[in-house]
């Protein structure tokens, strides 16, 4: 039997805010501007409604990197959820890289309603970043791989 | 020391103060000891024990016995009342409701050290001060220094200093001193991600997901625990895969980050030895590296780090390019 090698096409899950990175991701379309397809956009209420959970579950279902991206401190629609999120994100990226997960497969961007330049620029180097590294081998659950 | 709390619980009891007393009872051998609730003077003498082998936090059973009928009387170690002060300021406990006895230690003893050093079928330990004679059922009689089988948790020893408490049963009280609980965080910080990641997995993959390092945490004290819901998946069963075991740990201390007191019952109850105090540390470590020195349980008033912000925080980004090699 000949296994065939598939060139490596990396999954990208973005968390991102609805009241900023998601509108930010609407007009990056609008504007036609181009970013991987790779990228699955996940719409969430803020940034810190995500929880260390929904990345890990994430890299469980077969992604290759996470980013989240919210409203620029300060801009926060509830005035406070990202500061939040800041914390929590950088204790939980820091843990995994204690944990010898490779540090570049996530990340926090903070995006405006407005920059839809920054967002496609954003994946763009994101999607680069991931296809360096390569497939995610040490947070993956074999049993949820479909090939 | 044994004799005087027993003395103290007897009176507090008979002036009607409390009308039951938390603290350790007597097993078959001198190690096992139980944390137990005493009801009346004879109980308490023919089982109250209080020696280096009682080493339990029993902060997290007031939760539950401070909500009983009545006052209770807790003997609390330097460890158990940062775990007592940091529940009171989750409001776990009714601190009304708990007559607190602060206890010193100067350190408790990890039977299974004693055992590594060969000895099986102990039958008897005695105290002689600074060392244990231990016999065993073979006849062997050995002695063992103290300070080599002390729990590790104790030899990182943070405080002596007890935080909360109604009086003391030694004055005058101990103070946090100095010492080197993060040097192991940091011997593996300096490693590569591949010497980490091989390091971790070794530990972790020994998981059998026994939950006792989460029953048994102070901290967790969540009526309804996110691996208790059945549609995670990954409900109160062994865990499948490696992702599986990743994913325990780190959400589990990513729950208590900012609430642990660094108490260190979870790494004394796991059955299968894994330092599971290092990923509490390293959370530890890293608040109080980014967002300044904070004691989960020290101080009833400041806000735990992960409920708080500032605007001037370090931004995500920082964890490329701070610590370790890449
Ligand atoms: S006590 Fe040890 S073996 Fe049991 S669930 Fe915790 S880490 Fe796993
Ligand atoms: S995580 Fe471990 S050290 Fe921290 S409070 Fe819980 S049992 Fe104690
Ligand atoms: S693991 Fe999390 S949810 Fe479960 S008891 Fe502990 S803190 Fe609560």
């Amino acid at each position: 039997m000949q296994v065939e090698k598939k060139p490596f096409k990396p999954l990208i899950v973005a968390f991102c805010c609805n009241w900023c990175s998601y509108a930010g991701a609407d007009l990056a379309g609008t504007n036609r501007l181009n970013y991987p397809a790779d990228v699955k956009i996940i719409r969430v209420p803020c940034s810190c409604r995500v929880n260390p959970l929904f990345i890990l579950r994430a890299f469980q279902r077969g992604a290759d990197g996470v980013i989240i991206c919210g409203c620029h401190p300060g801009d926060c629609h509830y005035t406070t959820g990202n500061y939040y999120a800041r914390r929590r994100m950088t204790l939980l990226f820091s843990m995994l890289d204690y944990l010898g997960i490779e540090k570049g497969r996530t990340r926090v961007e903070w995006v405006s309603a407005a920059e839809g330049q920054k967002f496609a620029e954003t994946m763009n180097s994101f999607v680069e970043t991931i296809c360096s590294l390569g497939e995610n081998k040490r947070l993956e659950d074999l049993r949820c791989k479909t090939e | 020391m044994q004799d005087r709390m027993i003395a103290r619980a007897k009176e507090l009891l008979a002036d009607g103060t409390v009308n039951r007393v938390m603290g350790w009872q007597k097993g078959e051998f001198t190690y096992d000891i139980t944390p137990a609730v005493f009801h009346t003077a004879e109980e308490l003498d023919r089982d109250f024990v209080c020696n280096d082998f009682a080493a339990a936090n029993v902060s997290k059973y007031l939760v539950k016995e401070s909500r009983k009928e009545g006052r209770i009387l807790a003997f609390l170690k330097p460890c158990d009342s940062y775990s007592f002060a940091q529940l009171m300021k989750e409001h776990r406990v009714l601190r009304e409701n708990v007559y607190i006895i602060g206890i010193p230690s100067w350190g408790k003893t990890d039977f299974e050290k004693i055992k590594a050093r060969g000895l099986s079928g102990i039958k008897n330990i005695k105290d002689n001060g600074a060392d244990y004679f231990v016999e065993t059922v073979y006849g062997d009689e050995v002695t063992v220094p103290k300070y080599e089988v002390m729990l590790d948790r104790c030899k990182d020893c943070k405080s002596k200093k007890i935080v909360v408490y109604d009086e003391l049963l030694e004055e005058p009280n101990g103070d946090v001193i100095e010492n080197h609980r993060f040097d192991e965080v940091a011997r593996l910080e300096a490693m590569t991600p591949d010497e980490r990641f091989a390091f971790w997995r070794n530990e972790l993959s020994r998981c059998i997901r026994c939950n006792a390092c989460r029953n048994v945490c102070p901290a967790c004290t969540c009526e309804k625990c996110v691996f208790d819901n059945r549609d995670s998946g990954v409900e109160n069963k062994a865990a499948a895969d490696s992702f599986e075991e990743n994913m325990f740990h780190i959400i589990r201390a990513f729950h208590v980050a900012g609430r642990c007191t660094d108490c260190g019952e979870c790494s004394r109850v796991c059955p299968q030895h894994i330092p599971l105090h290092l990923l509490n540390r390293k959370f530890i470590k890293d608040m109080n590296e980014l967002y300044g020195d904070y004691q989960a349980g020290a101080d009833p008033d400041t806000r735990p780090p992960m409920t708080d912000f500032r605007f001037d925080d370090c931004e995500p980004s920082v964890v490329y390019e701070r610590g370790g090699a890449k």
